[in-house]
């Protein structure tokens, strides 16, 4: 009857901008990654989905259009006082090694000045494809320019959607993805009120414009992430009424040699309970936000104690009258695009899906490199290191394969002093999760009724029907109920039905092995298969084939 | 047998009443004391298997489910579970189709329809042009001739009276009030878990490495690991890697992978009430073309969320993304549903149909290896053949009798002259 098109015969509008190293994420761990690589003359492409450098940790205010006009220029990047409500200035008592920040950026300036980086903010990669150099060339979407690829390597091509919805390839010879992490909320009883918030969020909003959620605020969960949070709320005047930490500071103990390894890690902490203190913020630790309370918002909550086993004691809550809430259980890393390029996972240190990476940050796939909070959730110390070690590894493999020259000797040592940061901030790291956990019990405050998956509206009841009928990972949770499925593609539920699906596995374990370990980890792995890192509409996906070639060919 | 009886009614009555006659001329030749009923091994747990599992059960089999991974994670997972006529010409398939329906009307009166997410939704084929209207036209009246209900919508207007958000420019189109959809996994897992209560029993997560026979007879499968399962037969229902499990058994078939994509996007709702596609469609399914072929299907989901379908290559397990297909899907169904533009695409599905040369399931005993039936190869319709085929795998178990509106002899393996010599 009638021939359909053939899309190998399409061209497709998207231009191929061929790069050294593609970057994508542009907090700590992909700035240091970034300067690393342009320090040795390599062509970067920087990516980030925000419009500033900086990430979660060192988040911006809202750029001024004139962003990247003033960074080149190496001035005061955002809009001086008058002209934005929110001055960076002002917002630097909220920010960490902000000096670090400052080099770095000016770095980026000085390349971006130097036409070595090609800094693209506001941009997406929807998807990304590993691709040969043989199926480049004859790709019919491709351009002439063979780019990198001409040296007969495999080449990553990251498709990404710029403002306005302007689509391209970025082709590098070498990936580094340093997408950082979001916290994790877990369901309780009234959680999606109005007013409740994760800390995560809480932090953004001061960080990028000086808002802060309420006035008489209560934080929950676990993690020294909470502190941060309470002193920079308790600075802006705001009431904390308490920090509800789920663990015990003793938790530290076991790990005490490897605290005194971390002397700045140490000294912070120290400086945010000394904060606290000084502003009378109460700290109640083994305690647990159990339920929030309120009619259009939040008004108050249901605070208990958690026992030995980590079960809260809901027959003795106490009450605080707040008109915001902060949750926040640790973070887990954000492996979308990892996923997407299939890269192999491991189990992380609290029990999440990582990707797994060797003692150069290189990844299963050869050429995509990961750093920070993707290899496993360590906090901005851990990711400008690996990072750095990532730029470095890169560096060497592009310009020094065999590690001959002068340089790289000169790198080498470089290499060596950052290598060994990393194995101490990550043992830091492993020591924090450990003496962090999510508490076993934490699901007992969940009710039947209580929603777990927001977008798709899946309470606990049909999560806990999916998991009764078999269901032991997150990923059948969702093909039973839909947990997971909406908008937010699973960020906010999934570690919460990976928990609930774990926990039964956990009891399952149990009864026919008492001694069985901690929780049935396996079972928090995440999603194995991602074709689409970022939503996109399908209007701009339309767009990348001519106006004449996505008409059906019917009449040939 | 009265001519209007249900194959479910069909299925009834050999089970109660004519069931030990007809035993006989079944794989397995009974044991003189006749009591035990023979134990049989059904290889995947995807729709097919779950299907041959249910059925088989029913029919009083002692049925063990075994699968590597879990049930319906895979290529029924990938699919959109449209329960078609509408794409099938007449022949073979469209009476295979056609029994299958009915059966899976009534498993849904079984299971619950909600379970299954059963929806007697109807599909909607429109065209883009007029020669391909024309074309659609033609395609529709032989399928009527064979008893297809096939409506014309002659004009935009009565297309959009239909489906309301359709694109005003295109010409017309044919409505199929027969077509259904179904939820795969849920209703794999409802078939499944409906065995169970039969004494189906299932192990997941173990791979058939090999057949055990005996004097040139099966009696049983090995698994990795070197554990044994006795059976008196064994089903091939191994989907996409029936042709694998085919050589493992010793008993190969001729399947192969052909790669398919589906869009899926963000939850709007209930936006879209037919199974829309365009006419391409049809050409395609029938299609010898190793080249990527795509023409649009658009449908909503229970879950609101709308599919979009569907591209067809074969590209071996090429298991990699391909931005041009995608936004070729995405650049077909903003063509015909322009609202769909400013809906984001969520994920992306990637999957494998089973399919072989002559675009026929395989179903059916194997000559070669007495005791090894048959049941995959189901291409882009294994959702909606799946009810049929567990049908006809429980008939060969108890030796018929067979369905007189299916010509099942064109399923069977010995079609496969090459291979199977
Ligand atoms: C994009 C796309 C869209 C589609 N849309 C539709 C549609 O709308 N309607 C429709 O009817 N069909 C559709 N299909 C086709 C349909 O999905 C398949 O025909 C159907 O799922 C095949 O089911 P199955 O049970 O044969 O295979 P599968 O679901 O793949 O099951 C086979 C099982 O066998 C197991 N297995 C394999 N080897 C072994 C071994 N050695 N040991 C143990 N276990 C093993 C596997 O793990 C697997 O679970 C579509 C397919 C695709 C790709």
């Amino acid at each position: 009857m009638i021939d359909a098109g053939t899309v190998t015969a399409d061209p497709v509008n998207e231009t191929v901008t061929p790069v050294d190293v593609a970057i994508v994420g542009a907090g700590p761990a992909g700035l240091a990654a970034a300067v690393t690589c342009a320090r040795a003359g390599l062509r970067v492409c920087l990516i980030d989905r925000g419009t500033s450098l900086g990430g979660q940790y060192w988040r911006q205010p809202a750029a001024s259009p004139d962003f990247l006009q003033s960074l080149v220029a190496r001035e005061a990047p955002v809009s001086g006082p008058g002209r934005g409500p929110v001055h960076p200035r002002d917002l630097r008592h909220l920010h960490h090694d902000l000096a670090t920040f400052d080099a770095l950026r000016e770095r980026v300036g000085e390349a971006l000045h130097a036409g070595l980086v090609d800094l693209r903010l506001r941009t997406q990669v929807w998807t990304a494809v590993v691709t040969d150099a043989a199926v480049v060339t004859d790709a019919p979407g491709g351009t002439d320019a063979p780019g990198p690829a001409a040296d007969g390597a495999a080449v990553v091509d990251l498709h990404v959607l710029g403002p306005a919805g302007v689509a391209g390839v970025v082709r590098a010879r070498r990936l580094v993805i340093a997408t950082g992490a979001h916290d994790i909320g877990l369901p309780f009883p009234g959680w999606d009120l109005p007013g409740v918030m994760t800390i995560g969020g809480i932090q953004a909003l001061l960080k990028s414009s000086d808002v802060v959620p309420g006035r008489r605020v209560a934080l929950g969960g676990t993690g020294p992430f909470l502190l941060p949070v309470a002193t920079g709320l308790a600075a802006r005047g705001v009431e904390v009424v308490g920090v509800f930490e789920a663990n015990a500071p003793t938790g530290w103990w076991p790990h005490l040699s490897t605290v005194v390894r971390n002397p700045d890690r140490l000294r912070e902490g120290l400086a945010y309970a000394a904060t606290l203190a000084r502003r009378r913020v109460p700290f109640r630790p083994r305690t647990m936000i159990v339920e929030a309370h309120g009619h259009d918002r939040v008004e108050a909550v249901s605070v208990c104690r958690l026992d030995r086993a980590g079960r809260p004691g809901l027959e003795s809550v106490v009450r605080h009258d707040v008109d915001a809430v902060g949750i926040g259980w640790g973070f887990s890393p954000i492996l979308d695009l990892a996923v997407t390029l299939r890269c192999a996972t491991r189990l992380g240190d609290n029990g999440f899906a990582v990707v797994a990476v060797d003692s150069e940050q290189r990844s299963s796939v050869p050429m995509v490199l990961v750093a920070g909070e993707p290899t496993g959730v360590g906090g901005a110390a851990l990711a400008l290191a690996e990072g750095e070690l990532a730029g470095h590894v890169v560096v060497a493999d592009l310009t020094d394969p065999v590690g001959t020259t002068a340089r790289s000797r000169r790198t080498g040592q470089r290499l060596r002093t950052v290598r060994r940061d990393v194995v101490r901030l990550r043992s830091f790291a492993t020591a924090m999760h450990a003496a962090h956990p999510i508490p076993p019990g934490w699901a007992a405050a969940v009710r039947r009724e209580t929603t777990v998956c927001r977008c798709e509206e899946v309470d606990a009841a049909t999560v806990l029907e999916a998991v009764a009928a078999g269901a032991d990972t997150a990923r059948q949770v969702k093909q039973l109920t839909r947990a997971g499925m909406g908008w937010c593609q699973g960020r906010t539920c999934e570690p919460a039905c990976a928990l609930l699906a774990a926990g039964a596995a956990q009891q399952t374990t149990r009864e026919k092995a008492p001694l069985a370990g901690p929780v049935g980890a396996s079972a928090l792995a995440g999603d194995t298969e991602r074709l689409v890192a970022q939503p996109v509409s399908l209007g701009a996906l339309a767009d990348l084939l001519p106006r004449s070639s996505s008409q059906p060919s019917h009449d040939q | 047998m009265a001519a209007d009886a249900s194959p479910f009614e069909v299925l009834c009555n050999i089970l109660l009443s004519i069931a030990p006659m007809a035993r006989g001329r079944g794989v397995i030749t009974r044991s003189e004391k006749g009591e035990r009923m023979g134990r049989v091994v059904v290889i995947g747990a995807g729709i097919v298997g779950a299907a041959c599992t249910w059925y088989a059960a029913h029919a009083g089999w002692e049925v063990v489910l075994v699968d590597r991974g879990r049930p319906g994670a895979g290529t029924t997972s990938r699919g959109e579970g449209n329960l078609l006529v509408s794409d099938k010409g007449d022949g073979p398939e469209l009476d295979l189709m056609r029994l299958s329906r009915r059966l899976w009307l009534e498993l849904g009166d079984h299971l619950g329809r909600d379970r299954l997410e059963l929806d007697e939704k109807g599909g909607l084929v429109v065209a883009t042009s007029d020669a391909g209207l024309a074309g659609l036209r033609t395609f529709a009246a032989g399928q009527r001739a064979a008893g297809v209900d096939a409506i014309d919508v002659a004009t935009a207007g009565d297309l959009r009276r239909l489906e309301p958000l359709l694109s005003d420019r295109l010409p017309g189109g044919v409505l199929y009030p027969e077509d259904l959809q179904v939820q795969p996994v849920l209703a794999a897992d409802a078939l499944v878990a409906g065995a169970r209560q039969r004494g189906a029993s299932t192990r997941f997560g173990v791979e058939v490495e090999g057949a055990v026979t005996s004097g040139g007879r099966l009696t049983g499968v090995r698994l990795v690991g070197g554990e044994v399962l006795g059976a008196d037969a064994v089903v091939n229902a191994a989907g996409t890697w029936g042709g694998e499990v085919g050589v493992r058994l010793g008993a190969p078939i001729p399947v192969l992978p052909r790669r398919g994509f589906i869009l899926v996007t963000e939850p709007v709702g209930p936006l879209v009430r037919h199974k829309v596609y365009t006419a391409e469609y049809v050409d395609n399914v029938a299609s010898n073309d190793a080249a990527l072929q795509t023409s649009t299907v658009v449908e909503s989901t229970r879950g609101g969320t709308i599919l979009i379908g569907a591209s067809r290559e074969r590209v071996g397990y090429d298991a990699g993304m391909s931005p041009k297909v995608v936004a070729r899907l995405a650049a077909g169904a903003v063509e015909i549903f322009p609202f769909l533009r400013r809906v984001d695409l969520l994920r992306v599905y990637r999957g494998f149909r089973p399919y072989c040369p002559d675009h026929l399931p395989v179903i059916g005993p194997d000559p070669r290896v007495p005791g090894v039936i048959h049941a995959c190869g189901h291409e882009g319709a294994g959702i909606g053949l799946a009810a049929a085929t567990g049908y006809l795998v429980a008939r060969y178990l108890d030796g018929g009798p067979m369905p007189d509106e299916v010509p099942v002899s064109a399923f069977v393996p010995d079609r496969f002259a090459e291979v199977s010599v």
